[in-house]
């Protein structure tokens, strides 16, 4: 699956739940609407994690992949409220 | 004059209790939630990730309030609270430890005090949690329910919207605010009510009691615990001691000296990251754990660490094993030693 240019990445390697979760919340803040966040990790929870966080926050969860022992994942921002 | 909407700080846990608090606050009383879940180091679903521990089934723990978050539709904001004040407060407790490393009171009213804080900054007109009026036997006690309060200088402003009839109105019920009718009077320790309560809320998709995320309440965490607060002059600790203690087997060997020998691939790893400033300790032709030694060993606790080392490993079995002493970058030294045979000679040793 072809996945969209990040405009911020964020490398939470090393850290595990929920501290990947907090880190994106903030880098989100700094974000504008419609922004992809690439979330690079090793907490293999990233995976449940993240599509839950996006749910309770109305951004989209563009998917996650596994390779190496990393996840990836992708979120697209939510638009002006 | 329209009324205007409350303004309540939730702090939500991911359990039922909590999850049912903010949808009565959200749905039922009509609030403007701000809900928020305390991240203290402590917690079991991050070390098991840690250590690449997975469930029977195979799938990774789930953090519970992000869960619930999804399943309420509202964002629970994780907020990172494992800082040295709150290590003190649990290294210190004025109102004592619970069956193990748990001091559940202080641990609370330092919750509260960080609640108060948010609530003000935001303008909040109170905070809210799940608690049940006797449903823990130390921190849900109703005299200890208030005294909490107090010390955090929430009184009149904490709500426990599934007990609140069985408590003192707070000053929004008081104010006319929020409407105490509309509370509950839950109190002990049953279920039954909270999950009736969760069919009428339509609340579907929520956790088992499983015993909570918090180690302190784990009876092999607090021994490890009590032991580095034992062993040193000033009651501290830091977080990453916090980390090392939920990492592999610990073993006493004397005041100055203790080992720590992973038990898995993933313990094997994140000790080999704790391994600045201490000895890593392994054997040199077969494979087998990574330990590491805190202090400065005799030679027999050398000795005595090595062959334990080398108990661990697929050795085990061999008439000497080579154990390699290594310390930050330096050149290691070398001890052959026969691998303990029988667990009953090295079990005093374990923490």
């Amino acid at each position: 699956m072809e996945r969209p240019a990040p405009d911020v990445t964020l490398d939470t390697s090393g850290t595990f739940c929920p501290v990947p979760i907090i880190e994106t919340a903030k880098a989100v803040k700094g974000m504008g609407p419609r922004q992809v966040l690439l979330l690079i990790g090793t907490d293999p929870g990233i995976e449940t994690d993240l599509p839950a966080w996006c749910k309770s926050t109305r951004h989209e969860f563009l998917g996650c992949e596994v390779a190496e022992g990393r996840i990836r994942g992708w979120v697209r921002t939510r638009g002006e409220d | 004059m329209e009324k205007r909407k409350p303004k309540a700080l939730g702090l939500i846990s991911g359990g039922l209790d909590s999850m049912l608090s903010l949808k009565i606050v959200r749905d039922v009383l009509g609030c403007e939630v701000r809900a928020v879940n305390f991240y203290t180091g402590f917690c079991i679903t991050e070390t098991q990730r840690r250590t690449g521990r997975r469930r029977a089934d195979g799938s990774v723990k789930p953090n519970e309030a992000l869960e619930a978050g999804a399943e309420l539709g509202s964002e629970i904001e994780l907020i990172d609270i494992s800082d040295e004040g709150y290590l003190d407060v649990i290294a210190n407790p004025k109102y004592g430890y619970g069956a193990n490393a748990n001091p559940c009171v202080d641990c609370r009213i330092d919750m509260f005090q960080r609640a108060r804080a948010l609530l003000e900054e935001w303008g909040g007109d109170f905070v809210f949690t799940g608690e049940v009026l006797g449903q823990r036997p130390k921190s849900q006690k109703r005299h200890t329910m208030a005294l909490i309060e107090k010390n955090a200088g929430l009184t009149g402003r904490l709500l426990r919207p599934l007990s609140a009839k069985l408590l003192p109105p707070t000053d929004a019920e008081k104010s006319g605010l929020i409407d105490r009718e509309k509370l509950l009077a839950i109190s002990g320790r049953g279920r039954k009510e909270q999950l009736r309560l969760a069919e009428e809320l339509g609340l579907t998709n929520f956790p088992q009691p499983a015993g909570g995320c918090c180690y302190l309440t784990d009876e092999s965490f607090a021994r490890k615990f009590f032991d580095v607060l034992d062993h040193r002059d000033e009651r501290k600790i830091s977080k990453e001691e916090i980390v090392l203690l939920a990492t592999g087997r610990h073993f006493r060997l004397s005041d100055r000296v203790k080992l720590v020998v992973g038990r898995t691939e993933g313990e094997n790893f994140q000790l080999e990251r704790q391994a600045q400033g201490r000895y890593r300790v392994f054997a040199q032709q077969v494979n087998g754990p990574v330990a590491l030694v805190e202090g400065e060993p005799t030679w027999e606790e050398m000795e005595l660490a090595s062959r334990i080392v080398a108990r661990y490993g697929q050795g085990r079995e061999q008439e000497q094993v080579a154990v390699a002493w290594q310390r930050d970058e330096g050149e290691p030294d070398v001890l052959a030693v026969v691998p303990f045979r029988d667990d009953t000679a090295f079990e005093r040793f374990r923490i």
